[in-house]
């Protein structure tokens, strides 16, 4: 693949919280778990290392599939606080 | 903060801004809440503005607001691995005079429409997240934001915030969004000089063509693609079932830069360059997923409530259309002096009563019908179309008759037998008549 998702996140502004406006609820979860956010998330927000889900909530775009899809309702998802988060220049 | 209004809306997108400017114009106290940066920051579509319905809230909005191009012709091409079957129309009738619709990017057109309902006199507060609705017993009275003594009262509420639609389910009007009831589109906005789009999509100056795209680049499941002509852009994206997603593990962003590489499609976008990427959520679920549209104290409009007719790329118009209506019934009960539940109600009598409902409840069984029998709509029959065309136009040293009935055994094929393709018809005819 020629594109990687750095390359397109990076087109994107953002104004970055300093805490995450997403979290797992349970990290036990996730070890037993297919893991199919690692791939439908269109920012690669999720990344499992060392035995943890890792959560890049600054690259997030807010989509909500996460939030739809996760199999085990296990990530607490909220809309960033006001003013942070994407800022879309074209949407 | 501690103000009264009339009425507050939450989410400044097509279906809050609409509500927000019908109540303003009607000279009620308005406050609308966002929680992006501006109006549209937050928001995606692929898109295409229809003109006529918000013709009713703003006359010649189009001669205003920031639009890209006037569509002239559109098109749908089926995909197979190299091949294109191109159905589409063109005709000055979409442009000439009134034109029928526009490519729009939101950024643009969503803060352009805030600006006219806080012309009409609605106050605009962006920036401020609402985390809750206030609650008397069962009656939604307010709004707490999150900013300090954030709390916000109204005689009526407004949820217009959007496919995710927090605040929806607070008041139980939806369940959580199945993610077989909701696509990810992934889009890009592709940079390229407005003579070469002309040039490339065969366009008079300043005029635009759209392309639905089905087939071989969602691999399978079900999804559409689109390809629009911006002024001195494109918009290429892809939208995929969230639960073919989950089940197929493809990258969704991967499966777009495939999609690029397409023959058909490879010429046309070749040299542009990514301006901005961008997903959003788009509910697919029809008539048979809208929520219960008001209760006491408040309503729900636009995507927040599934207003979105996929066969027809139609969700922004459906958005203002609610956002319209449920101003309508705000004003109604603030002339009668009474926000009594069955005010709230009204509303959703009128979305009954409105092409929304006439439109979605006519395609309600397609969302089962493409789930059911996804491996031949998006794999299957886009291939024997490809394969039959080719039959057609191929001259080789068999006779026609042959090539002819191998066409014939290709759509049959398709479709598991004569019977097959009969059951096919049928259901894909009850799919789109209620």
């Amino acid at each position: 693949m020629s594109v990687s998702v750095e390359d397109l996140l990076f087109t994107i502004r953002y104004r970055c919280d300093t805490e995450s406006h997403l979290s797992i609820r349970d990290q036990a979860v996730c070890r037993d778990c297919r893991k199919p956010c690692l791939t439908f998330c269109p920012a690669e927000v999720y990344t499992f290392r060392d035995g943890e889900m890792h959560v890049a909530y600054e690259n997030c775009i807010e989509c909500g599939t996460c939030r739809v899809a996760c199999s085990n309702q296990n990530i607490e998802w909220r809309y960033p606080k006001g003013g942070y988060g994407v800022a879309y220049k074209i949407g | 903060m501690s103000e009264r209004f009339d009425a507050i809306v939450v989410g400044a997108g097509p279906a809050g801004t609409a509500a927000a400017f019908t109540m303003a114009r009607g000279g009620l106290k308005v406050l609308m809440i966002e929680r992006g940066e501006f109006p549209g920051a937050k928001n995606v579509f692929g898109g295409v503005l229809y003109r006529h319905h918000l013709e009713e809230l703003i006359p010649e909005w189009w001669t205003k607001a920031p639009l890209e191009r006037p569509i002239v012709e559109q098109n749908y091409w089926l995909l197979d691995g190299d091949g294109a079957v191109k159905i589409g129309h063109r005709s000055r009738r979409y442009v000439d005079g009134k034109p029928n619709n526009f490519t729009a990017l939101r950024a643009k057109f969503d803060r352009w429409f805030a600006s006219q309902a806080e012309e009409a006199g609605a106050l605009l507060i962006c920036e401020t997240t609402v985390t809750e609705l206030l609650m008397e017993g069962d009656r939604v009275v307010g709004v707490r934001t999150d900013r300090e003594e954030g709390d916000v009262y109204a005689q009526a509420v407004i949820i217009a915030d959007g496919v995710n639609s927090l605040l929806g389910k607070q008041v139980g009007a939806h369940r959580e969004l199945p993610p077989g009831e909701v696509s990810l589109v992934v889009k890009q906005t592709l940079s390229l000089p407005r003579e070469k789009i002309e040039d490339r999509f065969g366009l008079e100056e300043g005029e635009g063509a759209t392309i639905e795209i089905l087939g071989a680049p969602s691999q399978g499941m079900v999804g559409l693609g689109f390809l629009y002509t911006n002024t001195d852009s494109l918009s290429l994206g892809l939208g995929i079932m969230v639960d073919d997603l989950v089940a197929t593990g493809a990258r969704p962003y991967e499966l777009l830069e495939n999609m690029k590489q397409h023959p058909a499609l490879r010429k046309l976008l070749q040299g542009a360059e990514v301006k901005e990427y961008a997903a959003h959520l788009i509910p697919e679920g029809g008539l048979r997923a809208m929520p219960k549209l008001a209760g006491p104290g408040w309503m729900i409009c636009g995507d927040a409530a599934g207003m979105v007719n996929a066969l027809h790329r139609e969700g922004t118009n459906l958005a203002i259309a609610s956002g319209q209506l449920a101003g309508e019934a705000v004003l109604a009960m603030a002339k009668a002096g009474d926000f009594k539940p069955e005010g709230f109600q009204a509303y959703a009598q009128a979305v009954q009563a409105s092409f929304i409902r006439q439109d979605l409840a006519k395609y309600q069984r397609l969302p089962s019908f493409l789930h059911d029998r996804k491996a031949l709509l998006m794999g299957k029959l886009p291939d024997a179309l490809n394969d039959s065309l080719f039959e057609w136009f191929n001259v080789d040293d068999r006779p026609k008759a042959e090539h002819q009935r191998q066409i014939v055994h290709n759509i049959k094929e398709m479709a598991g037998g004569t019977w097959g393709l009969l059951r096919l018809a049928h259901q894909g005819w009850r799919a789109i008549n209620e």
